[in-house]
């Protein structure tokens, strides 16, 4: 049994250590918001965050996770959350849809981190998260249009 | 020629004819169509989150006491916006509010939602807004007519004194209004007028307008959107399939002795297809199959790698090929030709690679059939296909539609492929469990069903004057359509018109065209991939009259602006891409700007792009210009982003990406190997729609075919060299 922390709760779950994050929380937790793309670190679709930090859910063992404190696309809040979601609804940036809680979770790292980002900051935070539809442009004007929103 | 029947089916649909005889047939198609048989207001609210709809009532509209009104869109939703998109065309029509607007997927019922472009029920070519266009404007005036009939006859006022506005029903005289919701269940017990008037473009509020958002731009930025990949039911087990590492590979012998160790693990089985492994979860599932050890009988398998077929494509493009296009006598002309310039292009095997890679969920249910809940793009072959392996009717398969993470062609097969398997499976597991078949990334990129591997020879003479005179193309690639459902409708005289469009219907003026087809056969799956003929067709037109007009010492756009004098609307885009691109503006050293034309799935598109190229030829885009006709826009919002999309989808692509073989075996297995285009790759774009009111046509693929060539034609004006064979990295380009 392994206790994790999930968006503030405590979760047991009987699975082994090394089965990756992302399919407890997929297949164990009903938490299918985080997604599956490519099981190797090279999409991004399964970003949440670990004390606050974005990382890959396919490539993070269960029992790395335990002790740390996950937030996925279900639970993450705040005002820079509530920025990012608003600007990405405001600009429509959404086409098929699934590469979008990793996106979303890439940028709220990175404006928590950093309130104004400049381009080649958003390039080092967000090429990590592959987007098919290249909704590249509309997730760059979100993220600048919620740093603006914020006052930064 | 996909394009060709749409514009014939377009045409049918727009003729008086043709009209008469959808009031026959469709009569009941289009209007009966929209009414639920038992009334048209449901018990239950209409969901906030949109997903599959209920089944029962069988229509387009449904209208609830609370006042939103729902549209059952038959198309599938795979990021093109096309809930929305045919969600704002009712509302217009009832001057509806957006706001209690909302969108469900329709059952499968190919009575109730076939695409009439293909006569099942599915989406595809582009064609969704032009197929619905006329039906889903006639459902939405008739529910407004019937909705002010009802309250003309409550408040004993004359139905012509009665307005709608933003979704209230309104007699101003009498200060009396109502709102949808209190008037529909009377409304549905009227009879569906036989003749409604359409609102004129100019009265448009809805459609056209750049404020209305997505549907789904809320659940898709908050997790909540429900894809194939999320559906969880009741006991359900999870199901991954081990394949042929060869195309045309059959299972010799397993031995599975070790994945039933895994724990988790339920059950492998052996099928044609496969070896399945059944597990209580993905990993377990994952695991388990990578514990086997089966031995594969490549007796019927492709054994050549991507080099030695190309090397056989060659020789094949100099034999005579099956005639597409002739006319005149292109072999005289270019004998005769002043210049004649020539190239071979090579267009590669190409993943669709969807972000949610491609899974199904399927209940057997007791009456003998089964429920499939995908991101359903055929629904009409796949409730065919499953029937079939089941033994059941057709319409006990029910299908529910879900959002599906992309499919740029990939989620619509001939034979429903991963549907087929995913039933296979659940029918072999005895229905202990509801299946979930789920294919790896690395399933997705080995796993075939990729745009063909092309080779073309193309030959075009100059006359004296720097004149087009003669044009004669060999194409060479497999055929997606032939052994298929749809080989009688899309293969004719050899040719299957999949191949040629965009090249044996080239709209430049030349007198004598000859362009012919090889389609040699290969057990490596192929499909149709976003815009399919047109992307490599496109490509080989638009640089290789790139190279003529450097040949004939002329300016790229005026060129090409001389030999399309009968297509205005191709030398519309043409015209304004390239006065927005400062066309003709001087750019400094190690730049330069390119330009290319199309027309497909009837839209008309023109690309310019910057670039830069460094002296280890690196080609960097710096800015790319688009303009685009696509008939009476619907929502510009949605075309700017598809059209952007289609953009980036066709470049990155361009840059670097190919499915290579080595002695039958794919090269590449997930995105380190076939590496998608990233955020900081993304040229910045702008977008120009003209204005039109036009019939709509689609957005989803016409956005692809000119972009590639218009950055091989800015690499050219910034390098002086040609790029023929793709990706870019084939070229000398890294």
């Amino acid at each position: 049994m392994i206790r994790l922390n999930i968006n503030g709760q405590d979760r047991d779950v009987d699975v082994p250590g090394d089965m990756p994050l992302l399919w407890v929380l997929r297949d164990e937790l009903n938490l299918t918001g985080t997604k599956f793309g490519c099981g190797i670190a090279q999409c991004g679709a399964c970003t949440v965050h670990m004390d606050g930090t974005p990382i890959r859910a396919c490539q993070t063992p269960a029992e790395s996770a335990a002790g740390t404190k996950i937030t996925t696309i279900e639970g993450v809040s705040g005002t820079v959350a509530q920025a990012v979601q608003a600007a990405w609804q405001k600009l429509d940036v959404v086409q098929c849809g699934y590469c979008q809680s990793g996106q979303i979770m890439s940028a709220v790292a990175l404006l928590t981190d950093n309130r104004n980002p400049t381009d080649d900051d958003i390039d080092a935070a967000m090429d990590g998260n592959v987007c098919r539809c290249a909704t590249y442009p509309r997730i760059r004007a979100a993220i600048k249009d919620a740093a603006k929103a914020m006052g930064a | 020629m996909l394009n060709q029947l749409i514009k014939q089916a377009a045409a049918d649909v727009a003729s008086p004819s043709r009209r008469g005889f959808l009031k026959g047939a469709g009569g009941a198609l289009v209007l009966g169509a929209m009414l639920p048989r038992t009334g048209f207001a449901s018990e239950a609210a209409a969901p906030k989150v949109v997903g599959p709809a209920d089944p029962r009532p069988q229509a387009f509209i449904r209208i609830a006491a609370d006042d939103t009104v729902t549209v059952l869109v038959k198309h599938l939703d795979k990021g093109q916006g096309i809930m929305t998109g045919l969600t704002t065309i009712v509302a217009e029509e009832l001057d509806a509010d957006w706001a209690q607007m909302r969108g469900a997927f329709a059952p499968a019922d190919g009575a109730l939602y076939a695409n009439h472009f293909f006569g099942i029920q599915g989406t595809g070519g582009s064609t969704a807004v032009a197929n619905s266009w006329d039906e889903l404007r006639m459902a939405g005036a008739a529910a407004r007519a019937m909705l002010v009939a009802t309250a003309a006859a409550r408040w004993s006022v004359p139905a012509s004194s009665v307005t709608v506005e933003k979704g209230v029903v309104r007699h101003a005289a009498s200060n009396r209004s109502a709102r949808f919701g209190e008037l529909a269940e009377d409304a549905a017990k009227l009879p569906v007028p036989q003749n409604v008037a359409l609102k004129d473009a100019k009265d448009y509020k809805l459609i056209g307008n750049p404020s209305l958002h997505r549907l789904d731009h809320v659940s898709k930025t908050d997790g909540t959107a429900i894809f194939a990949m999320d559906i969880r039911r009741p006991g359900q087990v999870t199901a991954v399939l081990a394949r042929s590492p060869r195309f045309g590979g059959t299972v010799k012998s397993v031995d599975a002795a070790a994945a039933k160790q895994v724990p988790g693990v339920l059950e492998v089985l052996t099928l044609p297809a496969g070896v399945a492994v059944v597990a209580r979860n993905t990993w377990a599932a994952m695991k388990g199959r990578e514990a086997l050890t089966v031995e594969w009988d490549d007796a019927k398998a492709e054994m050549r790698g991507t080099e030695e077929m190309l090397a056989d494509y060659r020789k094949l493009a100099d034999q005579p090929g099956n005639v597409a296009t002739d006319t005149g006598d292109a072999a005289k002309a270019l004998a005769g030709a002043a210049k004649v310039v020539e190239a071979e292009f090579v267009f590669p095997y190409l993943a669709h690679a969807p972000m949610e890679p491609l899974n199904a969920t399927v209940e057997l249910t007791p009456d003998g059939g089964c429920t499939i809940w995908a991101g359903s793009q055929f629904q009409g072959v796949e409730q065919k296909v499953a029937a079939g392996i089941l033994g059941c009717k057709p319409e006990q398969v029910v299908i529910n539609t879900v959002w599906a993470g992309g499919s740029f062609g990939r989620r619509a097969t001939p034979d429903a492929d991963y549907i087929a398997e995913a039933v296979t499976i659940a029918k072999a597991y005895g229905g202990k469990a509801p299946v979930h078949l789920v294919w790896t990334r690395e399933d997705d990129i080995r796993g075939g069903r990729y745009r063909p591997l092309f080779l073309h020879k193309v030959k075009a003479g100059l006359d004296a004057s720097g004149k087009l005179v003669a044009w004669r193309q060999s194409i060479v690639g497999q055929s997606f359509m032939i052994g298929t459902l749809f080989e009688g409708f899309m293969v004719k005289n050899g040719v299957d018109a999949t191949a040629v469009e965009g090249a044996s219907d080239m709209a430049y003026a030349v007198p004598n065209l000859h362009v012919d087809l090889h389609s040699p056969p290969s057990p490596v799956t192929t499909l149709w991939w976003r815009s399919v003929g047109h992307t490599h067709t496109a490509y080989a037109k638009e640089v290789m009259i790139d190279e003529l007009a450097a040949a004939a010492g002329k300016d790229p756009v005026a060129f090409r602006l001389e030999m399309l004098k009968d297509h205005p609307r191709l030398q519309g885009v043409l015209k304004l891409a390239a006065e927005k691109a400062g066309w003709g503006q001087p750019l400094p050293k190690g730049k330069g700007r390119g330009i290319a034309v199309h027309e497909s799935f009837s839209s008309f598109v023109a690309h310019v792009a910057e670039v830069s190229v460094d002296e280890q030829g690196r080609v960097t885009i710096d800015r790319v210009v688009c303009a685009v006709d696509c008939g009476q826009v619907v929502n510009p919002n949605i075309v700017e982003a598809q059209v952007s999309g289609g953009t980036g989808w066709a470049i990155g692509h361009a840059l670097r990406d190919e499915i290579t073989l080595t002695g039958g075996v794919v090269d590449q297995s997930n995105f380190d190997g076939y590496q998608p285009l990233r955020n900081s790759e993304m040229p910045p774009i702008e977008v120009h729609i003209l204005p039109s009111t036009a019939r709509p046509t689609g957005v989803g693929e016409p956005g692809v075919p000119t972009a590639a060539p218009a950055v091989a034609n800015a690499v050219f004006a910034a390098t002086g060299k040609r790029l023929h064979h793709l990706p870019f990295t084939r070229s000398g380009m890294v």
